[in-house]
């Protein structure tokens, strides 16, 4: 972090460590930019974290 | 308590949510630690051997410099108080759908077992209430939460594979399940037996041993039934600290606390460079929440596209050691416990000390959690130390952890490739759980083929493709025009084709949205922007004749028709965005009445045309509308997701010019989801009649033109009533246009309503299988005009990440042919999935396979088909897994 922190470009800051927020994180440093993700709980994952299966793949939400 | 498991279990104060929580690190819950609280205890200090708790840390503010906000806050609880008129809180068996959710997880209080709170014994009889939080006034919510039907039968579904003697009713208004393949699991849930009752529930109470649910149907009957388990279907509220969020970012909230955002550009908050992403900007699912967010990503992207690449911090790996083919095999291996997961049932030190002096091992030990970070450090070390060029870790799934350790590999400077993983957690500790001697033995046999393969590992290159950085859009319509902006404004050329003259796409044919705005000013904006956009190359009258290539260097041949004249052009890209949209569907026959089309029976579309028109009397006196007009089984057998919301724009639109018009609307369910519901209870407000109809009593037709009858039952009255209306406006679905022909050029597959198939349902939504091509708008699935938008930014976000980067990676475990041995037989070209595969001719004009490393998955499909054994993968030789199966008979 601290490497970015004194650049002033090319930044982006994502509120919130939800399935929403951690893919535009992903998306936006596979665009080419530093990405300060924010999230309030101690772990990021959201409300997708506690479901079990989804539809309909059944995939395990983890 | 236990949040993780919505305090249905209990934790301990110093935790970790659950076992895969990024990052793993443990912390301390304020509210439940008593030296936070009280001042007293601080055990944990003296205890941690790490001396990694330091209560004299304090919050820190920092400031940072950023040149674009994304927010994705999601979404809050509805009040417990709203909850209360079910038992709620009084009992323990009225439960939220999230509660029930934890109950059906393996990670959940029960581990999985399904039982009443109350007193642990199974349940027989479940009831979901839809629609609490939601559609209700009497909390301030009158949205709808778009997410409650569908979360509520799968979880029913869950349920009944837990225990197939369980009865399960579900109490609803509407089904609304409008999304993508969500009414094909509707009847998948009535098949199990899933019963579905449309009633307004009253009450919840307690009664006896169980609870006693009674409820209310049309017919005006009531009715109660007992039930062991009451399921909330809790819709999703604005986040709690909505208000103070937008003071602090400075943007606007709606009405009711969620993001205010238009239609025209749903990702905007009102504050420039703010946008907003997930279901902060309204109730929504998971596929159209990552949709958004790959969407605001693009957008932030074009917002600060002259930055990109400038505070990007590049990892680095030391140089890659050279590992010969005929340098000594030096095997390391390493078991682990995975906490008691591994350790309690496989007995780990006698799996380790089995290698011992087994060929190649020149090292063993075991670790209690091999993943964890210290661990990594451990295994750097062991390989500097002895010198090791394989590593077996006998742990979990490769699935989860092979890129783990694969990255610990390369900081070491070994070839990731160098690496083999024996998964002894899910083969043998947890389904032989009950045989603790069988499962060692069998982690035995499976580490002992896993150090037999990895004598026989190579390192495997990793290699780039270049990338031309142009991009091809597929469509000229709101899709395709604003997936080519979202790319141009990140700096890339864009063409986009048409094969109609004109631009815009339906939207020519739309007058007003159902929020108000003039659709033609806002297409004629775009349009202008597009025009001036440098970027941007429009091709009309034009349409896509050949494609050649794979992700990264692809080149088509656009066919233009100027008159009698046509022009063929060659096209270089990158990447191709499908945004070819889909049409009106008309059918001939609308529930089993034949439909003969005039002024007096339209479409939906029509009836807008005739209500925006300049016409002295462009209201009908009367109209009778109906919904799922040869939709959802009538003949197409899906939802079209807008036909609700138009019949209800063009209600409200009938009722504005006049209000004594009379309006009645035949619907199956009336599927105006998130803030469309406003407009439904508007419409009921100004006197439109909403009836409900049932596939076993459909509405009959008689009659032909001007003298059109409609009989239908009201549930209400309980009778039959027949009108004869000036205008019967059919609700008709859309279908998908040209996506088979696209689908044969491309090799892209489309599902059985033949709408575009997306490479993960969930977590890709714009992506396709083959490499480079996104598709979004109607070639994907009907939706409105605001999810359109937001699904080609989405896809030219996407679409923008190999343009950006310049590069694509190659996976190395993809396949290789051995040029000597093929026979050019096609087999391995004609199979391939992802179009990864190609015929070409060698130096001798000789038929050869080739593999298009940028795009192979490395499936093995090729290789397992190869009728001379010309195709071998990367990773997985026939060497190898001779070697493999070979040490399975050598015990």
């Amino acid at each position: 972090m601290g490497q970015a922190a004194d650049k002033k470009s090319g930044t982006v800051m994502v509120v919130g460590g939800g399935i929403a927020g951690v893919q535009a994180a992903l998306d936006l440093t596979e665009l080419g930019y530093y990405v300060y993700l924010v999230e309030k709980s101690a772990a990021i994952g959201g409300a997708m974290a506690q479901l079990d299966k989804t539809f309909p793949t059944n995939d395990c939400s983890l | 308590m236990d949040p993780y498991n919505e305090g249905l279990a209990v934790t301990r104060p110093i935790h970790i949510d659950y076992a895969q929580a990024v990052p793993a690190t443990y912390y301390i819950d304020p509210e439940a630690c008593l030296y936070l609280k009280h001042g007293t205890c601080q055990i944990c200090v003296s205890s941690c051997q790490s001396k990694a708790i330091d209560f004299s840390q304090k919050a820190e503010e920092k400031e940072i410099r950023i040149g674009a906000v994304i927010m994705a806050p999601g979404f809050g609880r509805i009040p417990d108080a709203t909850l209360a008129k079910y038992s709620y809180g009084q009992h323990p068996d009225v439960m939220t759908s999230l509660e029930f959710e934890r109950l059906l997880c393996a990670s959940g209080p029960f581990e999985g077992e399904v039982k009443c709170l109350s007193d642990r014994r199974h349940p027989k009889r479940i009831a979901f209430i839809q629609c609490v939080g939601s559609r209700d006034l009497g909390c301030n919510n009158g949205y709808c939460s778009s997410v409650c039907c569908m979360y509520s039968i799968k979880e029913a579904m869950v349920a009944k594979e837990h225990d197939p003697e369980v009865e399960i009713t579900i109490y609803y208004i509407d089904m609304r399940t409008q999304g993508k393949g969500f009414d094909a699991a509707q009847q998948k849930a009535e098949s199990m037996g899933i019963k579905f009752v449309r009633a307004r529930v009253a009450d919840v109470m307690p009664w006896e041993n169980n609870l006693k649910l009674t409820y209310s149907t049309l017919d005006g009957m009531h009715r109660f039934e007992p039930y062991d388990i009451v399921v909330l279907s809790v819709g999703l509220d604005a986040p709690a600290d909505a208000k103070n969020l937008g003071e602090i970012a400075g943007f606007a909230l709606n009405n009711y606390d969620f993001c205010k955002t238009e239609t025209f550009a749903p990702l905007l908050t009102s504050r420039p460079g703010v946008y907003v992403a997930g279901a902060f900007q309204g109730p929504k699912d998971i596929p159209e929440s990552v949709t958004q967010s790959s969407a605001a990503a693009g957008l932030a992207a074009g917002l600060i596209a002259k930055d990109r690449g400038k505070a990007l911090v590049h990892k680095t790996y030391p140089k890659e050691q050279k590992t010969g083919k005929d340098e000594e095999v030096r095997i390391g291996v390493f078991v682990c416990h995975c906490g008691i997961n591994i350790g309690s049932v496989v007995d780990v030190p006698a799996v380790e000390q089995y290698t011992e002096g087994m060929e190649g091992v020149v090292y063993h030990a075991q670790s209690m959690y091999s993943c964890s970070q210290d661990a990594q450090e451990v295994l750097k070390a062991k390989i500097k130390e002895h010198n090791l060029n394989r590593v077996v870790i006998a742990a979990c799934s490769p699935r989860t952890h092979e890129p783990l350790f694969q990255e610990t590999l390369k900081d070491a400077g070994l070839n990731r490739c160098l690496f083999e993983m024996v998964n002894i957690r899910d083969h043998c500790s947890w389904v032989h759980a009950n045989e603790p001697a069988a499962a060692t033995e069998k982690s035995k046999d499976l580490v002992r083929m896993g150090v037999a393969k990895a004598r026989h590992i190579q390192p495997l290159p990793e290699q780039t493709v270049p990338v031309t950085a142009k991009a091809l859009v597929l469509g000229g319509g709101v899709a395709g025009l604003t997936a080519a902006l979202t790319l141009a404004e990140q700096g890339f050329q864009t063409t986009v084709v048409e094969k109609e003259g004109t631009l815009g796409g339906h939207l020519q044919h739309l007058s007003y949205t159902l929020q108000g705005d003039t659709v033609s000013t806002v297409l004629g904006e775009l349009i202008d922007t597009v025009k001036k956009n440098k970027k941007i190359e429009l091709l009309t009258n034009t349409e896509l004749s050949q494609v050649s290539g794979f992700v990264g260097n692809f080149s088509s041949v656009l066919t233009t028709s100027k008159g009698k004249k046509t022009t063929e052009t060659t096209l270089d890209h990158g990447v191709i965005i499908i945004a070819t949209g889909g049409r009106e569907y008309r059918p001939e026959v609308v529930l089993d009445n034949p439909i003969k089309y005039s002024e007096a029976i339209v479409t939906q579309r029509e009836l807008e045309q005739r209500l925006a028109g300049k016409g002295k009397n462009p209201a009908p006196k009367s109209v009778v509308m109906v919904q799922c007009a040869g939709s959802r089984g009538d003949d197409l057998n899906y939802c079209s997701k807008v036909c609700c919301n138009h019949a209800v724009k063009n209600a409200l639109k009938i009722k504005a010019l006049d209000p004594s018009a009379q309006v009645v609307v035949l619907y199956r369910d009336m599927r105006t989801y998130g803030f469309a519901e406003d407009a439904y209870r508007q419409a009921r407000e100004k006197g439109v009649v909403f009836i409900p109809y049932t596939m076993d009593n459909k509405p009959k037709f008689k009659g032909s033109g001007k003298k059109t009858s409609v009989t239908f039952f009201d549930p209400i009255l309980r009778d039959e009533v027949t009108m004869t209306p000036e205008v019967l406006a059919l609700s008709v679905g859309i279908v998908a246009e040209g996506t088979e022909e696209l689908s044969k050029l491309l090799k892209i597959p489309v599902n059985e309503d033949k709408f575009f198939l997306e490479a993960h349902v969930k977590l890709r939504p714009v992506e396709l299988p083959v490499s480079g091509v996104y598709v979004c708008g109607l070639a994907h699935s009907p939706k409105p005009v605001e999810e359109i938008i937001v699904q080609a930014q989405a896809a030219a976000a996407k679409a923008a990440i190999p343009l950006s980067k310049g590069f694509v990676s190659v996976e190395p475990t993809i396949s290789c042919v051995d040029k000597e041995a093929c026979i050019g037989c096609g087999l391995c070209e004609s199979l391939c999935p992802y179009q990864s595969i190609r015929i070409i001719k060698d130096e001798n004009g000789k038929r050869k396979a080739e593999t298009i490393t940028a795009s192979c998955k490395g499936c093995g499909i090729c290789a397992s088909h190869c009728p001379v054994f010309a195709i071998s993968m990367g990773g997985y030789t026939d060497e190898q897994i001779n070697a493999q199966i070979t040490a399975f008979g050598a015990k």
